[in-house]
């Protein structure tokens, strides 16, 4: 995400770079590119006007025009604007009994998936959710939420019912009953303009008194995102946004508009497809990845979420010892897929290539299921694996023995890489297997 | 806060402003053309473009001269199809989201009532919910839909698809697929298996390739559909959800682009509510 953005600063800043003194008519072409990117990233026009005359003024007042390196004062402002702009992180306000989260937004904008995520989140935290499908309308709206709770392990409220205020209602005192501490009320997609459908979910709001109310906005969005923020925080009185899809290429810039035209925080992004996909939004980094400072960091946190320390540890001393068996491939594996899309991750790691076509997500599934089949000692030693063997493991885990053949030979290529990478020294070795 | 009011009431004011400021030449005429343009999503350099190209026009044609321009561009690419050997096998893609089973449905119920016999095969197999949708659909119009499992493989559902259409003598097979961010190597590779497999079954398989986008999408839709266009070759695009504010601009920055014409427009929930592209409609709304 931002890496359009990023650039488009970044030459910017080139064109800046090594002409000595400042122009002022140069300044004020710079400030126009500096408008073309942030509109190229969606970023409303008056937000983005707003914003240029801001860094504008600021460049003048630091008297930008005698420094010395103006393309590092004028990232430096501009960096500075985008935090500024995109506020504090802030948590969660969970308050009642049960604490309830309403999630509104337009159709499509991903409130189901966030809401999966939401409680996968708070169960974390050690809270008890309970979610709600308060979407009547859409057809099949109810079976998607109960077949994402379902998998993963999560309590909905399952009766349905034609009215959704008398449903809220009706979760509600089930909750008490059940002892849920945390509500999430997943609403119907509805469009910011659609009175009925706006009266509906002010009618929910005022059964069942949330403590937040967020709205779910797709990261794609493009001019009309201040429209969408604006009418739904007019009505209904937002706490915050949950910005969605942000692990595909858009600028975001819809994030700036939505956070200036309402004034409310973004709590979240999402970040993925998988449960786990949800993080608190930290303005500092973002604003550093638009100035193209990397993606290291995020990479090396989003690992360590994963991986138990000691199990890293002991993973390392095996390497070391060349001792890493079909078990720790296996456990690696295991760690990798809770990471979230393999290819994003492996993508920034370096010399990431090689390790990529071994972490398909379907190739994944099937090493697991090979590994699966393998009996420990098996796993300890791939030398024991003769014929009979490989025949009775391919019919266990459904593949062939070329399958298994081919599984091995990856295994001791992977066992190699390691050792290799280990040799020159741990800090070449991907975060994850640190 | 001023600026909440100032933005939304901007797009009301719009055309006001634009009829005040005609023949009075105006110095923020163009100006405001070029902020119209970019708040409807065509893009800033495709707005610089076309207000620049208005520079030698009196005031007075500006708009005139606009909406010939952008009829021009946007009629240019919208070429009638010939005749299709059944059955027509319509395969829809897209990023999550964007309304792919609701725009399935629509398009079954507008194909059925110009009398086509219409099946649907649900290629989303990811999304929890997604073959009870369009199942839901199919029960709403009259349509047929062949029944698929969560977790199969969406290239083997369009082989059967396609066998089924074959086998019940019908006129349009409707093949939807699950939401995909462009950016994803493996499930663009999956879309692309999916494809082969309908050429292989028949070489003029699929007789069209639409990309469905949601109009609330910015400058990312330019390139989810050249993302696409690489990866499986487009037909054409629809443009979904344009019942609410946003304009859905970005539909001429692909026309301009990539040369990709738009086919449908999704106007509301009902099933009536899918409309063949006309230009000067859509360029019309965009004014409004």
């Amino acid at each position: 995400m931002f890496e359009n953005l990023t650039e488009g600063i970044k030459n910017i800043a080139k064109s800046f770079r090594g002409r000595g003194k400042l122009k002022e008519s140069d300044a004020k072409r710079g400030m126009q590119d500096i408008r073309r990117a942030l509109l190229e990233a969606d970023v409303n026009l008056q937000v983005a006007k707003n914003f240029v005359s801001e860094v504008e003024k600021e460049a003048i007042n630091r008297k930008i025009y005698e420094s010395f390196s103006p393309a590092e004062m004028i990232t430096k402002i501009v960096g500075e604007k985008l935090i500024g702009l995109l506020g504090e992180m802030e948590p969660l306000k969970l308050s009642g009994q049960p604490a309830s989260i309403l999630l509104v937004g337009l159709q499509g904008s991903g409130k189901t998936t966030t809401a999966i995520k939401l409680a996968n989140l708070l169960r974390k935290q050690g809270r008890k959710p309970y979610l709600i499908p308060a979407d009547v309308k859409r057809p099949a709206a109810f079976e998607q939420l109960r077949d994402l709770a379902k998998r993963e392990e999560l309590p909905y409220f399952e009766k349905r019912l034609d009215d959704e205020v008398n449903l809220c209602k009706q979760a509600l005192t089930q909750s008490v009953i059940r002892r849920y501490d945390t509500l999430i009320f997943d609403t119907a997609g509805r469009l910011h303009i659609d009175r009925e459908m706006i009266d509906q979910v002010k009618k929910i709001k005022s059964a069942v008194k949330p403590s937040e109310v967020l709205l779910v906005a797709d990261s794609m969005t493009g001019q009309d995102a201040v429209n969408i923020a604006g009418a739904f925080d007019k009505e209904i009185d937002l706490t915050g946004i949950i910005l969605t899809k942000m692990d595909g290429d858009a600028r975001g810039g819809a994030a700036l508009s939505m956070r200036e035209v309402t004034g409310k925080p973004i709590k979240f992004i999402g970040t993925g497809e998988k449960s786990s996909d949800l993080e608190l939004l930290q303005p500092e980094r973002l604003a550093t990845r638009i100035l193209g400072m990397g993606d290291i960091k995020t990479l090396q946190e989003k690992a360590e979420k994963v991986i138990e320390k000691e199990q890293a540890e002991e993973f390392q001393k095996k390497i070391k010892e060349a001792k890493l068996d079909l078990e720790d491939f296996l456990n690696q594996i295991k760690q990798l897929k809770r990471m979230g899309p393999i290819e994003d991750l492996v993508e920034m790691l370096p010399g990431g290539q090689d390790l990529k076509k071994l972490m398909d997500e379907k190739q994944l599934v099937q090493t697991e299921a090979i590994i699966q089949s393998m009996t420990p000692e098996e796993r300890r030693n791939t030398k024991m694996l003769n014929a009979s063997r490989k025949r009775r493991i391919a019919a266990g885990s459904g593949t062939s023995v070329q399958d298994i053949n081919q599984l091995i030979k990856e295994y001791n290529m992977v066992k190699k890489l390691m050792k290799q990478m280990m040799g020159r020294g741990p800090s070449t070795l991907p975060p994850f297997f640190r | 806060m001023g600026l909440t009011e100032a933005l939304t009431k901007t797009r009301s004011r719009f055309s006001n402003r634009i009829r005040n400021l005609l023949g009075k030449r105006d110095p923020n005429l163009l100006s405001e053309i070029e902020a119209l343009l970019i708040q409807s999503d065509i893009g800033v350099f495709a707005s610089e473009q076309l207000t620049n190209a208005l520079e030698r026009s009196s005031p007075s044609e500006y708009y005139q001269q606009l909406e010939k321009e952008l009829t021009h561009l946007l009629n240019l690419k919208n070429e009638e199809t010939q005749d299709q050997k059944p059955p027509v096998v319509e395969l829809y893609v897209g990023v999550n989201g964007v309304g792919k089973t609701t725009t399935i449905g629509k398009r079954g119920y507008m194909l059925i009532k110009g009398g086509e016999k219409v099946l649907f095969a649900s290629g989303d197999t990811y999304r929890t919910g997604a073959l009870q949708q369009l199942r839901q659909w199919a029960e709403e119009i009259g349509a047929d839909v062949i029944e698929s499992h969560y977790g199969a493989d969406p290239a083997s559902v369009a082989y059967d698809g396609v066998d089924a259409a074959l086998a019940r003598d019908v006129d349009y097979l409707l093949i939807d697929t699950a939401g995909r961010l462009h950016t994803k190597r493996n499930l663009m590779e999956e879309m692309k298996k999916i494809k082969r497999v309908l050429s292989n079954k028949r070489q003029d398989l699929p007789q069209e390739t639409i990309l469905v986008i949601d109009a609330t999408t910015g400058q990312n839709a330019l390139q989810q559909a050249k993302s696409f266009n690489d990866a499986i070759g487009l037909s054409g695009v629809t443009l979904a959800k344009l019942d609410g504010t946003a304009k859905g601009g970005i539909a001429i920055a692909i026309v301009k682009e990539l040369g990709i014409p738009v086919k449908f427009l999704g106007i509301g929930e009902s099933r009536e509510d899918l409309i063949p592209f006309i230009a000067d409609d859509f360029i019309k709304a965009l004014f409004e």
